[in-house]
């Protein structure tokens, strides 16, 4: 859907490490008991990921966001079906299904460098972050969430009304001549 | 700054990734208890100079409610338990007593 | 005239000057200089004057303990006070300017206070500026304002900008001398990742300087190889520049790295906070000399003997051309030995002991230096600087031989630094022999295990001698290896050649028998101005615990928080006091161990970034709209929006007279949004509301209150019943977050057995309300769904789209008017907004703000949480009986309502009040009744909760809460003002609606 735009707009900012904004992302929150999410994340492709981390089938990745919590991410337009078929994979069991593409803003972060951005910005620790898991915390004032992808590439998830204050604590750490050298 | 270890995800929280939520254990009374029943329900706190059991709610995490005992003056913890336990657990009782031996228990 | 000496200074680089200025003053330095060896370098020894008396000072130390030389660095946007000149690193372009002096550093007229010096002892101000009262405001304080507070406040916003920076270590070396070195290598060795912090620009700490032989090679060779080796290895970090500032529970240790303080300009951050967090900690933080206490030992030129030997080695710079020692102890014979290796005349030195035993002396005896043996210093003369020295016997009163010279190198043996250690808890010993407190590794700060997570290194251990501070910080780094998880290394610890060394001879204050004149003389916190005497003083008066007594002289008080007073203070506290040194004890070290910038502690949390802002997806709308901003917890939303030439009052009128003749629109994004599903949702909303939840058939809306476990108000809103087992809870804007916690929690922890799932809504979807009598035909020209009143009566809500949008609409209002609000995806509410106002425009739709909002809803009677409540306020309260349940068995507040004190008659109720003379009632008043309470007050009956000019209505309303006051209607109150001259406003009771009573506007 053309039409959806998401805080920053797509916005870039080059630092000692690039920082950008990944645009509208599906996503849908499910939650339920474990042989719920068992069965929804059959029906969506990934397999069912273990705590603190994150699978992936196609477009459509699974992230562990609590022990009855997964976060689908996939594609803004393709949301709605998947939560339909989520939906359809536990109906009339206990389980909850909510798309919530809009309620977040997610951005990426390009650079040999680019985990020391968010060692500027969170407790969590980043020695030994790997593809595949993904750490919720606190990054500086605002609730978030970050996984890496590849290399020297994260993504950082935040509340979209948040989304601008992330933004620009994102960019002001990665500002040159603030790299920390370790 | 404390950490504890979320029972549900397993992280290692820096107490700025939680909220606190005070006394653990309680015992909820409602209608039909007596006003001194409620009273203490509502504000009698134990507030020990030494093992506590609280709440602590992993709040920029997986946002689960968590117990811990942890010594109020040195800050010892002895465990982190799930928020679904109505007594502190045999195996967090023993971590105490293993160090505190002649610890006397909840007041 | 130059002070530096051909062939020394390891850390200057002759070939490059660089330029700053000194008060004005063009001057020179070279790269590696500090502040202070540039200074002094140029023959400027005097560098600032003390707080109290006004006296000129010089430089006594070398590093981070130095009391006197503080400075003004830099100017306007980066202009900072209190510098210490020995630690700030000199560069091209460096302003200083000495500080606590007037007009100028060599004329000063504070120094009056020096003649009167008798008469101004510890506790003067306590006891002089008591009466009369009135004298205090009119007399002291503005005096006492104009010349008291150490350098100047910075005038401009701080130009630089800060960070932080977290960092995750096994073991943290703090310390990066030849112990932090050697402890950090044995830790490696043991497979631990290892930090190391060093708070100079360099590695090594004293032990270059000091000499000797580690591993067969002299210091420097040593330390330039071993770090070389930690810096290839993997799994170590160094940093250079970085002060541990603090060591706090469970392994969290503050580090201060100073990155572009000599680059002011380059945009780099200028410091930044590490926030560390360490499974073990390694202090390797070394010892500080103390000074002697004999008369005019503040005079420039008096220096500690270790800080000489510095200027000397470290920097080519010596203080003076001819110098005297005096000491207790051999170290300082170090320093006589590096004077006169660099051709600088040695006076002789004086030692307290009566006799000479060890090598060091002898060296000293066989370079022809004077040994004065059981002597002590009695006098200095000179004013601005040292002239001579009078030497007399260490029992003596205090005449004697004068001897000649311009520097007084001074030690009284070392204190281990032992702050780090201490911050957590660590317990401390005093050593007798070395007479010192050191860490009593017995007693160490306990982590989360409940095991010692701090250990010690080296001099910081009291280990003073170079192969013992050597072994002990090896065994250090591998203990703290294992502790971290790693192995104990086998790698032998570093080999050193020990220098036999002499007992030192504790010596409080010399002479022995010095008299009350020269007590006076002898200063034991130079930044303070705190003297023997002030402490003996403190004792006579009855001060006992150190912590009093240094509350009362303000020993240790300063900003260098008594690193050279410390423990001469309490030693001479204890010898008035009659008792032995522990029993005295110390007073607390606190974090941090040498000040730090309030830009590193704010990190980048200024500006934009000071605090995390809420925006809607309008909110760039508002913005360009004139949006007068409100802030709503985090949020913003718009408060009113102001045409031109319109003032706030004016723009809130015109948005609620458009909204009640045409329509207008509300930004009501910020609601929260919660969803609540499974098959015992009714229940559990049942729970959390007073009213029925579980009853509102599919398709409808039900207004709903909420409390807390103590019977008071805490939230409101509007309750939606999406399906069978779905609810949708709207909050208000501030209770979002915690009612969705307070959900959790319930489920969680009290009720984890029932079916029920939340998950919050309130950033999917943008809101906007359009309410007023047109309405219906501004959403009809958006086109789409049916919202027709057949189609969707008032308190229902249907799905469909509305231009195009996806949209949820519901029919509810809080204006009174014909009102729906549009619910969309966030991504699209931009876009809603403006599509609004285009379709809203030919019915001449306007925004609305937060303000007109809420008069509006005040014009109707509805209570607004924050105003009508305040967390002492129960639904019962607010004649709200329609929204409790009686069939309810239980609620979350339904046993705290049933209390005594919640049954009570006379409890403060909500009514509307209307003033007799249609003026409006000041924000806050209260309602006064007859008679006056016991503090002569007269009786108060109630208090008005919100208060308008209600354009609609145009006179004052409002509504507030008052005894018995629903059974009181018709009845005149009399509201107290605050102009002073008792005058009241009356206002008649009455219901709380004002406008549209039979709600037929909404209904339509």
């Amino acid at each position: 859907m053309s039409d959806a735009v998401s805080p920053m707009n797509g916005a870039t900012f080059e630092g000692f490490v690039t920082v950008s904004d990944t645009g509208p992302r599906g996503m849908i929150t499910l939650r339920g008991a474990p042989e719920e999410l068992a069965r929804m994340a059959k029906a969506l492709g990934p397999d069912l990921p273990e705590p603190l981390s994150m699978t992936a089938k196609g477009p459509v990745t699974l992230a562990w966001m609590s022990p009855d919590e997964l976060m689908v991410l996939c594609d803004y337009d393709a949301a709605p079906g998947l939560a339909g078929k989520a939906e359809a994979a536990v109906a009339g069991a206990h389980a909850l299904v909510a798309v919530v593409s809009d309620a977040r803003a997610i951005y990426r972060l390009d650079g040999p460098d680019a985990a020391d951005v968010l060692r500027k910005l969170t407790p969590a620790r980043l020695d030994g972050a790997q593809v595949g898991t993904i750490r919720r915390t606190r990054l500086a004032q605002s609730a978030g969430a970050f996984w890496m992808t590849g290399p020297g590439l994260f993504e950082v998830m935040c509340f979209r009304s948040e989304g601008q204050y992330v933004w620009t604590l994102l960019c002001n750490a990665a500002r040159p001549g603030s790299e920390l050298n370790l | 700054m404390l950490i504890l270890t979320c029972p549900y995800c397993g992280v290692e929280a820096d107490e700025t990734e939680l909220a606190p939520g005070g006394e653990a254990h309680l015992k909820r009374a409602t209608v039909g208890d007596s006003d001194e029943a409620f009273e203490a329900y509502l504000f009698a706190r134990e507030n020990p100079k030494g093992v506590h059991f609280e709440r602590w709610r992993h709040a920029y995490g997986c946002g689960k409610w968590f117990l811990a005992a942890r010594h109020t003056v040195t800050l010892e913890v002895y465990g982190t338990y799930p928020a679904q336990t109505p007594e502190p657990p045999k195996d967090i009782i023993a971590a105490v007593k293993k160090r505190l031996p002649d610890w006397e228990g909840r007041g | 005239m130059s002070h530096r000496i051909e062939g020394k200074g390891r850390l200057i680089d002759r070939s490059k000057t660089l330029r700053y200025t000194f008060n004005g003053k063009p001057m020179t330095g070279y790269a590696g200089d500090t502040l202070a060896s540039a200074l002094m370098g140029a023959g400027q020894m005097v560098m600032g004057r003390s707080f109290k008396y006004h006296r000129p000072r010089g430089a006594v130390a070398s590093g981070v303990e130095e009391p006197n030389a503080l400075m003004g660095i830099g100017e306007g946007g980066r202009f900072e006070p209190n510098q210490r000149a020995t630690t700030t690193a000199l560069f091209d372009g460096l302003s200083a300017k000495t500080q606590n002096h007037w007009p100028t550093l060599e004329f000063d007229i504070g120094a009056v206070n020096d003649l009167g010096a008798r008469f101004l002892p510890a506790g003067f101000y306590y006891k002089t500026f008591m009466f009369p009262r009135v004298a205090w405001k009119h007399l002291f304080e503005p005096f006492i304002r104009q010349s008291a507070g150490l350098g100047a406040v910075p005038k401009e916003p701080d130009a630089d900008r800060y960070e932080y920076a977290y960092h995750h270590t096994d073991v943290l070396v703090i310390g990066g001398g030849v112990a932090g070195l050697a402890a950090a290598r044995a830790a490696a060795a043991g497979g631990a990742s290892v930090t190391v912090l060093e708070q100079t620009p360099h590695w090594g700490g004293r032990a270059p300087v000091d000499g000797g032989e580690i591993d067969g090679t002299d210091p420097d060779a040593w330390v330039k190889s071993a770090v070389e080796e930690l810096e290839k290895a993997e799994n170590v970090t160094l940093r250079l520049n970085c002060m541990g500032a603090g060591v706090y529970d469970h392994g969290f240790v503050l580090g201060y790295e100073r990155v572009a303080d000599t680059t002011p300009g380059d945009d780099r951050p200028r410091h930044r906070l590490w926030r560390i967090r360490a499974r073990q900690i390694v202090t390797a933080t070394g010892a500080i000399e103390r000074p002697l206490s004999f008369p005019g030992n503040d005079l420039p030129g008096v220096m500690l003997a270790s800080a000489v030997r510095d200027y000397v080695e470290n920097w080519g710079v010596a203080p003076g051309k001819r110098a005297l020692i005096v000491t207790n102890n051999d170290d300082a014979y170090l320093t006589a030995l590096s004077l006169h290796a660099a051709k600088v005349e040695v006076a002789g030195i004086v030692d307290v002991r009566p006799t000479l035993t060890g090598p060091l002396a002898e060296r000293a005896r066989k370079a022809g230096i004077r040994l004065m043996t059981g002597k002590a210093l009695a006098g200095v003369k000179g004013r601005s600087g040292v002239k001579a020295a009078l030497v007399t016997d260490l029992a003596g009163k205090g005449t004697g031989e004068a001897i000649e010279c311009d520097t007084i190198a001074m030690s009284g043996g070392w204190s281990p630094v032992v702050h780090l250690w201490s911050h957590c808890g660590g317990k401390l010993l005093w050593d007798e022999g070395e007479a010192l407190f050191k860490p009593d590794p017995e007693r160490p700060p306990l982590g989360a295990d409940g095991q010692g997570f701090v250990a010690t290194a080296g001099a910081a251990s009291g280990a003073l001698g170079l192969a013992e501070a050597l072994a002990d910080a090896h065994e250090a780094g591998r203990r703290a290896a294992k502790a971290a998880g790693g192995t104990l290394t086998r790698k032998a610890a570093p080999k050193a050649n020990e220098t036999e060394r002499q007992p030192l001879k504790p010596v409080w204050i010399m002479p022995a028998g010095a008299g009350p004149e020269k007590r006076m003389k002898m200063w034991l916190d130079y930044q303070n101005d705190v003297k023997v005497s002030d402490v003996q003083l403190a004792a006579r008066e009855g001060y006992q615990s150190v912590e009093h007594a240094k509350r009362y002289t303000t020993l240790g008080m300063a900003t260098d928080q008594g690193k050279l007073s410390n423990i001469n203070g309490l030693a001479v506290l204890s010898d008035a006091l009659g008792q032995p040194i522990p029993q005295t004890g110390t007073t607390t070290f606190r974090p941090p161990y040498t000040p730090i910038s309030m830009g590193a502690i704010a990190g980048e949390a200024r500006g934009e970034l000071f605090q995390s802002i809420r925006r809607t997806p309008m909110h760039a709308i508002h913005d360009a709209a004139g949006a007068v901003w409100e802030p709503v917890g985090h949020w913003r939303r718009p408060f009113c929006f102001s045409e031109a030439g319109e003032s706030d009052e004016e723009a809130v009128n015109r948005e609620i007279l458009n909204t009640r003749e045409n329509v207008g629109m509300l930004d009501a994004s910020t609601l929260g949004k919660i969803l609540v599903k499974g098959p015992d949702a009714g229940k559990f909303l049942d729970m959390l509301y007073t009213n029925m939840m579980s009853t509102i058939p599919v398709g409808k809306c039900r207004y709903g209150l909420m409390c807390s476990e103590n019977g008071f108000v805490s939230d409101d809103g509007v309750v939606v019943r999406l399906a069978e087992d779905t609810w949708l809870c709207h909050t208000t804007t501030g209770g979002a977050d915690r009612i969705h916690g307070h959900m959790e929690d319930w489920l969680q922890c009290e009720w984890w057995d029932w079916k029920v799932y939340t998950a919050s809504l309130t950033e999917e979807y943008a809101q906007v309300a359009v309410a007023g009598p047109k309405a219906r035909k501004v959403l009809e020209a958006l086109g789409g769904m049916d919202v027709s009143k057949e189609a969707m009566p008032f308190m229902t809500w249907a799905d469909g789209t509305l231009a195009d949008i996806p949209a949820r609409v519901y029919r509810i209002s809080f204006t009174g008017e014909l009102s729906y609000e549009i619910a969309v995806p966030a991504n699209r509410g931009a876009e809603l907004w403006e599509k609004v106002r285009e379709a809203g425009a030919a019915h001449g739709i306007q925004p609305y703000g937060t303000e007109a909002m809420h008069i509006m809803r005040a014009e109707k009677g509805f209570i607004m949480i924050g105003d009508e409540t305040d967390g002492t306020v129960i639904p019962q309260d607010l004649d709200m009986s329609w929204v409790i349940s009686k069939k309810k068995e239980d609620y979350l507040g339904k046993r705290a309502q049933q209390r005594p004190d919640m049954a009570r008659e006379d409890r403060w109720r909500l009514v509307g009040l209307e003033t007799l003379d249609g003026s409006v009632i000041p924000d806050g008043a209260y309602a006064v009744g007859e008679g006056l309470n016991d503090k002569g007050q007269r009786n108060m009956i109630g208090r008005v909760t919100s208060t308008y000019y209600s354009p609609t209505l145009k006179k004052g309303i409002a509504m507030g809460l008052i005894e018995r006051g629903p059974e009181r209607l018709g009845e005149v109150v009399d509201f107290a003002t605050l102009d002073g001259t008792g005058t009241v406003i009356k206002a008649r009771l009455r219901g709380t609606c004002f406008y549209d009573e039979e709600g037929a506007k909404a209904d339509v």
